[in-house]
């Protein structure tokens, strides 16, 4: 029980630091290239600046309009934060620095992953907001062009690594010598990016909340804590999906050279480096491009995406049986 | 009943076709009077199936002031005032036609040096509104860094626009018969009081240089982002003939082909001095308009540099009456604003004030063109057509 207990008291500590270290990334990011010194100024050079961020979140008064449906309302930004928070229990920070390790690692990241959508649709839809509607349509939409890419993505590491459990997959990749995603996931990784990107709905794939014509997207109607809640899931799945990136395609917890008797040490400091150096792309990305249009992914995933990645587990199989 | 199992009755049942058809209703999405995308107070009310506009409908009036009105109460240089206040992004361009229509009724030959400021602070707002529609139309695509660059490099032109009238946006500087001493000029000095404060030159020879960089950039950042060109290219694509036939004007005009620009035509300023390019498109869709103000950001800043150089001496106004009454008559005078063409019709009873003015402004003419244009638009795209008309609101409702 107490081992329970320690597990997931690390799991929301370990996510939500996550999150707070992404979002410090983004506005530092964003402030960098759109050259503003506003965030220099909350405190320690603007290192505390999520704390003020979440306090003024925390002390405004959480409206819910009367129209809404009331408790779908209400518990749709928890129900994407769990998801969010439960995705991060199968990434291995070390071999032994792991919540829990399943045999089916993968499959349970990729379908937790694809549970927030709900969240998003449900809280589009219970805002009683044609905006916020419109939103949740678009999500769900994306749902189901981009889960299908993701999938396939990873579907070339498992057949190269033989096993579905993230451990396990970065055991190979030690074995190796090599990360898979200079071992010939190179292809797997860019389309994992991509629709990763589109997973946690950011520039430019951030068509459900697209604030220039749907305000505010699902999050229109939402104020106060609940709202905090949606801003915080967002960094946590962006936080969680490149961790995973990094476990798959860039050799998790573990960097060539380095001896594997001291990974327990080494292995936590490894993983978050490439997870923030994943996380930066993503920043760059954010504040650098436009949006596309919901018809442009759609195109983007069935077109594009997807043939490429069943040529990606065509040619991994190949290799494998092959080799 | 009938049993579908039935082995007799299955042939039947295969034969029968679907023939149901879902009904759907079309969804009224108000957009505005508040929304990010408007620009202030327009309401769109529009019809869309899911993500398809089926129909639009523009509601102006919500930011209606009654300038036309307030003019019949005010003397002339009074209604400078008001005017500047029409399209609020490019002040000091309202001013001109008016000013212009109140001189031609007056019969007033204004000093060349007078209209060569006015002129380069006509440029210089056009430069500073095309800068706010190149951020505000990444904004709206979706980019969120340009609009920073964009204000950055606008408030140098502000500085400058403000060192001379004393007012970034409503600079309230012409007077009839010439322009206002500058601010800039020591109030004491008799010799100094007529001129341009003093680094002027200097000043907007490196802003105008920065301009024609920051022109450069934007067509590097935004202009060449493929995902820019997949939400622009093809989209809202406007026909040179539908343009016309709407009134359409400036830089929109311009964007469909028609290389139509009143600072050529007519002679409210003199433009035929200097030497620059009509910018047009060949398309008309939402690129080329953007392109087109892009360009023509340089292009101004090309006029003021030869300006600056041409620069005549003389007095900052001529000879006018201490207290101004216009002669009887009527005029109307039009001029090329950033948003295109704003003209003043002016009716004078000889009194103070005018008997009646008729502000003729370019964004209300421009957006009359929306319901056609967003005619099956995707509801992304309704936001980039509209932010390629680049109307402002106060230039609508007046």
């Amino acid at each position: 029980m107490t081992e329970v207990l320690i597990k997931v008291g690390f799991l929301a500590v370990a996510a939500l630091n996550g999150a707070i270290i992404f979002t410090i990334m983004d506005v530092k990011g964003a402030s960098w290239m759109q050259r503003r010194p506003g965030p220099l100024h909350v405190g320690l050079r603007g290192f505390i600046f999520p704390l003020a961020e979440i306090l003024k979140f925390v002390q405004k008064e959480d409206i819910i309009p009367t129209e809404v449906d009331r408790p779908v309302f209400k518990w749709a930004p928890a129900y994407v934060m769990v998801s969010c928070v439960a995705l991060f229990a199968v990434v291995p920070m070390s071999p032994t620095l792991v919540v829990a390790d399943l045999e089916l690692g993968v499959f349970f990241a990729l379908a937790i992953s694809s549970l927030g959508t709900i969240g998003v649709l449900t809280a589009g839809w219970s805002s009683a907001n044609k905006y916020s509607l419109m939103g949740g349509l678009r999500a769900a939409g994306q749902l189901i062009a981009y889960e299908l890419p993701l999938i396939l993505a990873v579907v070339g590491v498992v057949i190269q690594a033989e096993t579905m459990s993230l451990v396990g997959i970065v055991e190979k990749q030690i074995e190796w010598g090599v990360p898979f995603v200079v071992g010939g996931q190179i292809v797997g990784f860019l389309i994992f990016m991509v629709a990763a990107t589109a997973e946690m709905m950011r520039v430019p794939f951030d068509m459900p909340i697209g604030e220039s014509e749907l305000t505010m997207g699902f999050m229109t109607e939402y104020s106060g804590i609940r709202f905090l809640i949606f801003y915080i899931s967002e960094y946590m799945n962006m936080f969680i999906l490149c961790a995973i990136a990094s476990t798959l395609f860039l050799g998790g917890y573990h960097v060539p050279l380095l001896p594997t008797e001291w990974v327990n040490f080494y292995g936590p400091v490894v993983l978050l480096t490439k997870t923030a150096i994943l996380g930066f792309i993503l920043v760059a990305v954010r504040w650098s491009q436009p949006r596309f249009r919901e018809d442009q992914l759609q195109n983007l995933a069935w077109k594009i995406l997807i043939p490429a990645s069943l040529v990606n587990i065509l040619v991994t199989a190949i290799m494998k049986v092959g080799f | 009943m009938v049993n579908a199992l039935d082995p007799q009755n299955m042939n039947s049942f295969s034969e029968a076709s679907v023939s149901v058809e879902i009904e759907t209703e079309d969804m009224t999405l108000n957009i505005g009077p508040q929304h990010p995308s408007t620009h202030g107070v327009l309401r769109l009310v529009a019809k869309v199936d899911g993500e398809k506009v089926h129909d639009v409908k523009p509601v102006l009036g919500y930011m209606h002031r009654g300038y036309e009105k307030l003019a019949e109460v005010r003397s002339y240089p009074q209604i400078t005032t008001l005017v500047n206040r029409i399209d609020w992004v490019a002040g000091f361009s309202n001013e001109i036609p008016f000013i212009a229509g109140a001189e031609r009724l007056m019969e007033i030959e204004v000093p060349e040096r007078a209209k060569h400021i006015r002129l380069i602070l006509n440029e210089m707002a056009r430069i500073s509104s095309h800068f706010v529609f190149n951020g505000a139309y990444a904004l709206e695509v979706g980019a969120l860094t340009p609009i920073f660059y964009a204000m950055e490099d606008r408030e140098r032109v502000l500085d400058l626009i403000e060192s001379v009238t004393g007012g970034r946006f409503h600079p309230n500087f012409n007077r009839i018969g010439g322009v206002k001493p500058a601010a800039g000029a020591g109030p004491t000095s008799k010799k100094n009081i007529q001129d341009l404060p003093a680094g002027f030159y200097r000043d907007t020879k490196v802003a105008m240089e920065k301009v024609i960089e920051a022109a450069d950039q934007f067509q590097n950042l935004i202009g060449g982002n493929e995902v820019f060109k997949k939400r622009t290219k093809n989209v809202g694509v406007l026909t040179a003939e539908t343009a016309e036939a709407y009134g359409v004007s400036g830089p929109i005009l311009r964007a469909s082909g028609v290389k139509s620009d009143l600072r050529t035509q007519t002679d409210y300023l003199p433009y035929d001095q200097f030497d620059y390019d009509i910018p047009t498109g060949e398309n008309g869709d939402c690129y080329d308009r953007w392109d087109v103000r892009v360009k023509e950001m340089v292009e101004s800043a090309k006029i003021v540099l030869q300006a600056i150089d041409s620069m005549p001496s003389g007095p900052l106004q001529a000879k006018v009456p201490k207290v101004i009454k216009v002669p009887k008559g009527r005029t109307y005078v039009r001029a090329e604003n950033p948003k295109g063409e704003m003209g003043y019709y002016i009716i004078s009873d000889g009194g103070l004030g005018p008997y009646r003015l008729k502000v003729r402004t370019a964004s209300f003419s421009n957006i009359s063109i929306l319901p056609i244009m967003l005619e099956g638009a995707l509801l992304p795209d309704l936001i980039a057509i509209m932010g390629s008309l680049d109307f402002v609101l106060g230039d609508v409702d007046r």
